[in-house]
């Protein structure tokens, strides 16, 4: 129980400083970007403590807010993203999932991308609807949040696959 | 009375998110608002060191280019230093233009951001070194932003490349007056809207910051007309401007001081209220 513990706050803050360090300066095509630190919140044990996760997600997206100076836009996205986290999880594992032992830093499947998939698909595009914030920019949302959604998946992806445990 | 602690036992999870919503959608709004909450910007204490080691060790990346301006600004300054014969006159000339007192401060951008509508940058000075809310900021090509907070060692600046930013520019030939704006769109063309269609424009006319701010001096180049346009509600024109600057690449700024500036906002409040 601790390890799993000791395991999260690793990954908040090394998530946290690579987004900042590193994918924040990545500027494809001058206004794609990716935010593959939402890994921590698709990440998170699946029957852990779940206020746990939305004090983490508020604290995570409020960091990144402070750093790249945009109000609370990442924090709503997050906290948004760990509140229907369950409802991604039915979604994509079906109903009985709380009893299935999920471990999502595996081989890919089609349920595990789909989860991914449609948890950075809510976190993108509530954080650019935020981010705009005017009805008037609805097709740059949508384009921005799907040109943005590939690129965090395919990070998301090359991650798992650099963190997975080895089995021999 | 047992029933409230069971429902609030019962929808704990559900309240502390309402709960974090909120808190989140309130820095939202705030931060939507032009004069933005002072606590969730890169000016602080926390970011702004982090922003200073990590520009500590990305500045060796661009000294090339860092050279290379700063050497092109040396050569143009020379070139001014050259032409001018009889230091007399020079003293003339101003006390005739009324140039404004300004003083200028050198700053560095540790931290600057492009990739979404509402752009800021960080400097590394602040309060200490004179720094206050609404400078203007240049470099050797072009402007910058306007300064917004102010810690005590760093400011954030909003961008010209921010939807909220609004500047008055004129066009250097013709001297009609306009204003900047950003539509969010590309890092390398801004807009000077409310252009009157008296005026004669052309395709490539300097565009340069007009004299009607307190923030910024008159003639600080802008960019260049890279297209026309009649805006169809207001019949005024539409230009789009491509900038001398590019934002996606800033070094060392300056951030003008102006002496008058205090002078010039107490009168017209003076003005108002009568």
């Amino acid at each position: 129980m601790n390890s799993v513990l000791i395991v999260n706050i690793f990954r908040f803050l090394l998530l946290l400083a690579v987004q900042i360090v590193i994918f924040n300066n990545m500027n494809f095509l001058g206004y794609i970007s990716p935010f593959p630190y939402i890994l921590f919140i698709i990440l998170y044990p699946v029957n852990s403590n779940k206020y746990g996760l939305l004090l983490a997600s508020f604290f995570l997206g409020l960091t990144i807010d402070v750093f790249i100076n945009s109000g609370g836009i990442h924090t709503a996205a997050c906290i948004i993203l760990a509140y229907y986290r369950p409802y991604l999880f039915k979604f994509s594992f079906g109903l009985s999932y709380e009893y299935q032992t999920i471990k999502l830093n595996d081989v890919l499947t089609p349920e595990r991308f789909s989860f991914i998939l449609f948890s950075v698909l809510l976190h993108h595009f509530i954080l650019f609807a935020f981010e705009a914030f005017k009805f008037s920019f609805i097709l740059d949302v949508l384009i921005r949040t799907l040109l943005s959604t590939v690129f965090t998946i395919i990070l998301c992806i090359i991650i798992i696959y650099l963190i997975k445990p080895n089995r021999r | 009375m047992q029933q409230i602690f069971n429902f609030i036992y019962k929808n704990s999870n559900r309240l502390l998110f309402l709960l974090l919503l909120g808190i989140s959608l309130f820095l939202t709004i705030q931060s939507h608002s032009y004069h933005r909450s002072k606590v969730i910007s890169s000016a602080n204490f926390l970011s702004g060191g982090v922003y200073q080691r990590i520009n500590n060790v990305s500045e060796y990346l661009s000294l090339r280019t860092q050279n290379d301006m700063l050497a092109q600004e040396n050569a143009k300054l020379r070139s001014f230093l050259l032409d001018i014969k009889d230091t007399t006159a020079l003293a003339k000339l101003d006390s005739v233009k009324g140039m404004r007192e300004t003083d200028i401060i050198v700053s560095k951008v540790i931290h600057n951001s492009f990739n979404v509508h509402e752009n800021f940058l960080t400097l590394n000075s602040g309060a200490n070194h004179g720094v206050k809310s609404d400078m203007g900021v240049i470099n050797s090509i072009g402007i910058v932003g306007i300064i917004d907070n102010v810690s005590p060692n760093y400011a954030t600046v909003i961008s010209i490349l921010n939807i909220k930013s609004q500047i008055n520019a004129k066009i250097k030939k013709s001297n009609h007056f306009g204003s900047l704006v950003w539509d969010g769109k590309s890092t390398g063309f801004v807009q000077l809207i409310d252009v009157p269609r008296l005026a004669a424009i052309r395709k490539g006319d300097t565009i340069v910051t007009g004299g009607q701010s307190v923030i910024f001096p008159e003639n600080i180049n802008i960019g260049t007309i890279d297209r026309i346009y009649v805006d169809n509600q207001t019949h005024y024109y539409t230009l789009s401007v491509k900038l001398f600057n590019d934002m996606t690449n800033l070094g060392h700024v300056y951030i003008i001081k102006s002496k008058d500036r205090e002078e010039i906002i107490n009168l017209e409040k003076g003005h108002k209220n009568e």
